[in-house]
């Protein structure tokens, strides 16, 4: 999509949908000027996830701060910015409200343009941030802590979802066994650790397939098949291999991931794969998935880790979109919790 | 010297400009909890209404808590974001004294009660003494026996007001030994106007902070620390 006022267009971006309060300034919507993330993980440990009280408590201590810090960063002032973006939904109802009323009353006070945006879509945006050449269409597999959706980007500001999971997220799965072998909150980064030292092929962990619905997901029959191996290995006597498990779970999720992904590519005859999402991080999966592409001679691509976490760079970019599709938000926009990705 | 005043603590939605000594327009509803829908338009209205540039503001006054959690983070952020935007000073009142102020000059003592729900109120003591506003009990959060009780030793007149009174009508009027009244229908809630003016007080004993050091007062800490607490008695809460 071409820019055509001709001018370089600075968004300043806010996402405070669970635990992280941040904020980035944004150009064209691939530059990213300042990227600021204040993460509230450590607090939530001792609760073994995110609390939303306490997530929304954390966050209206920050958010000024956060984006003060995210001008100075840039080295811009409102006074600089074309417009504001802010994550207006799906999440956390308490902690979304935070980012939206600040964001609100930033536009109203300086006369700027507000823009809402959708936290998926901006995860699925973050991949235009380092692949300055990536565009639309092409078919990308969100898989975080809250969503697992295989999305087909039809266009910029244009999604389709063409698969998604019937119960748990992937991510919500690897906190759970996260948890059942003793690794703690968040679950994602320490199964793809220890899973490094053990055997993917020690343990078969059944994939859920579903009838009617190939390109849609079930995470909660193989979490349920590891707590149960632990169990059955504990009633035995057995000791157990953390890491073994850590392995064939991971192996065994990123299996049915890649698998889905790639039937999708073959069947809309897309050329182009992206991940995103906090799972996007592991490695397991981005060495599969590159192979599985690579294989298939599609291009596929991925962001950073920064990127991939909740951000506001990645609502940046997804905002710039919008802001040029005309997208505009009003003094009355509200925090909409489960928001549907391509809901306008 | 302008000061706008946000008030979005509970029910009601409240927004008010004070200029000098004069309160030069409020909007105030008490409807329903839609705040973070309401108050922004709500305040753009009585900005264009009194045909005034935002940037003419010169502080911003928030009901700090305690309140409605929600409802005091959408206050607080909005006051917040506006701050940030004007770099202009937060004024934070806290909600129960400005709740007090509507019924400014009394010579009874005035109990404001919000339901603070498991069995409790926000509530607090004050009265004018002299021409100045006395906080006697500052605001807190304790089952409704215990603030009457207090106003029983104390034994002098009280008025009760806020949307607590509704719901310990009942209790009041059988536990309490003094002579009471309650509040009429335009002081008995929340007003903007009310805090708008305490805060000009405020403002001129210096007690302002930056933006982005502006946090609510819940008077609470979350359900999730309340039970780590229980368990563990060391546990000092964070949020």
């Amino acid at each position: 999509m071409e820019n055509a006022q001709g001018k370089d267009v600075l968004i300043l971006a806010i996402e405070s949908s669970c635990d992280e309060t941040a904020a980035a300034v944004v150009k064209n919507g691939r530059e990213v000027l300042s990227n600021v993330i204040s993460s509230q993980i450590e607090l939530h440990k001792l609760f073994g996830g995110v609390v939303p009280e306490i997530a929304s408590r954390k966050h209206i201590e920050k958010i000024n701060e956060v984006i003060e810090e995210a001008l100075c960063d840039a080295g811009v002032t409102l006074d600089d910015l074309d417009a504001v973006g802010v994550t207006y939904g799906p999440g956390l109802v308490g902690a979304l409200l935070v980012g939206v009323a600040e964001a609100k009353a930033i536009s109203y006070a300086k006369k700027l343009p507000l823009v809402g945006v959708h936290h998926i879509e901006g995860h699925i945006s973050a991949n235009y941030i380092e692949n300055k050449n990536l565009e639309p269409p092409f078919l990308c597999m969100v898989v975080s802590g809250g969503h697992t959706h295989l999305v087909l980007v039809k266009d910029y500001g244009v999604y389709e979802i063409i698969g998604r999971t019937r119960d748990d997220a992937a991510g919500e799965a690897f906190d759970k066994v996260a948890r059942a072998i003793g690794l703690g909150y968040p679950g994602g980064p320490k199964i793809d650790k220890l899973a490094k030292e053990g055997n993917p092929k020690a343990i078969v962990f059944p994939k859920a397939h579903i009838d009617g619905a190939p390109l849609d997901f079930s995470f909660s029959g193989i979490k349920s098949a590891v707590l149960n191996y632990i169990n059955g290995c504990k009633m035995k006597g057995e000791a157990i291999n953390e890491a073994d498990i850590a392995a064939s779970f991971q192996n065994a999720v990123v299996e049915v991931i890649v698998e889905k992904t790639m039937a999708a590519a073959k069947e809309l005859g897309m050329k182009q794969v992206c991940l995103a999402g906090g799972v996007a991080s592991n490695s397991a999966l981005r060495e599969a998935m590159k192979n599985a592409c690579e294989a298939a001679k599609l291009d596929f691509y991925y962001p950073s880790p920064v990127l991939c976490t909740d951000n506001a760079a990645m609502i940046g970019a997804a905002a710039y979109y919008e802001y040029l599709a005309g997208t505009r938000h009003g003094l009355d926009l509200n925090a909409v919790p489960n928001l549907k990705i391509g809901q306008r | 010297m302008k000061i706008l005043a946000l008030e979005s603590s509970g029910l009601v939605a409240s927004v008010a400009v004070m200029e000098d000594q004069k309160m030069i327009g409020e909007f105030t509803t008490n409807f329903k909890k839609t705040h973070s829908q309401t108050l922004l338009p709500m305040l753009d209205e009585l900005i264009k209404t009194l045909d005034m540039e935002l940037s003419d503001i010169d502080a911003i006054a928030v009901s700090k808590g305690p309140g409605s959690f929600t409802g005091l983070r959408i206050g607080s952020a909005t006051a917040k974001g506006l701050g940030l935007a004007l770099n202009k000073p937060l004024i934070p009142v806290p909600t129960v004294d400005a709740l007090a102020y509507n019924l400014c000059g009394t010579a009874h003592l005035i109990c404001p009660m919000m339901d603070a729900r498991r069995q409790q109120v926000y509530t607090g003591l004050y009265a004018f003494e002299n021409g100045h506003f006395k906080v006697i009990l500052p605001q807190r959060a304790v089952p409704v026996e215990e603030i009457i009780d207090e106003i029983n030793q104390r034994g002098r007149s009280v008025i009760f007001l806020g949307d607590g009174v509704p719901v310990y009508k009942t209790l009041i009027e059988s536990s309490v030994q003094t002579e009471y009244q309650f509040a009429p229908a335009h002081l008995a809630y929340q007003r903007a106007g009310a805090l708008g003016a305490l805060a000009q007080i405020y403002y001129s004993e210096g007690k302002i902070e930056t933006a982005s050091a502006h946090r609510p007062d819940y008077l609470r800490v979350s359900q999730a620390e309340r039970e780590l607490m229980e368990k563990d008695h060391s546990y000092k809460p964070q949020a």
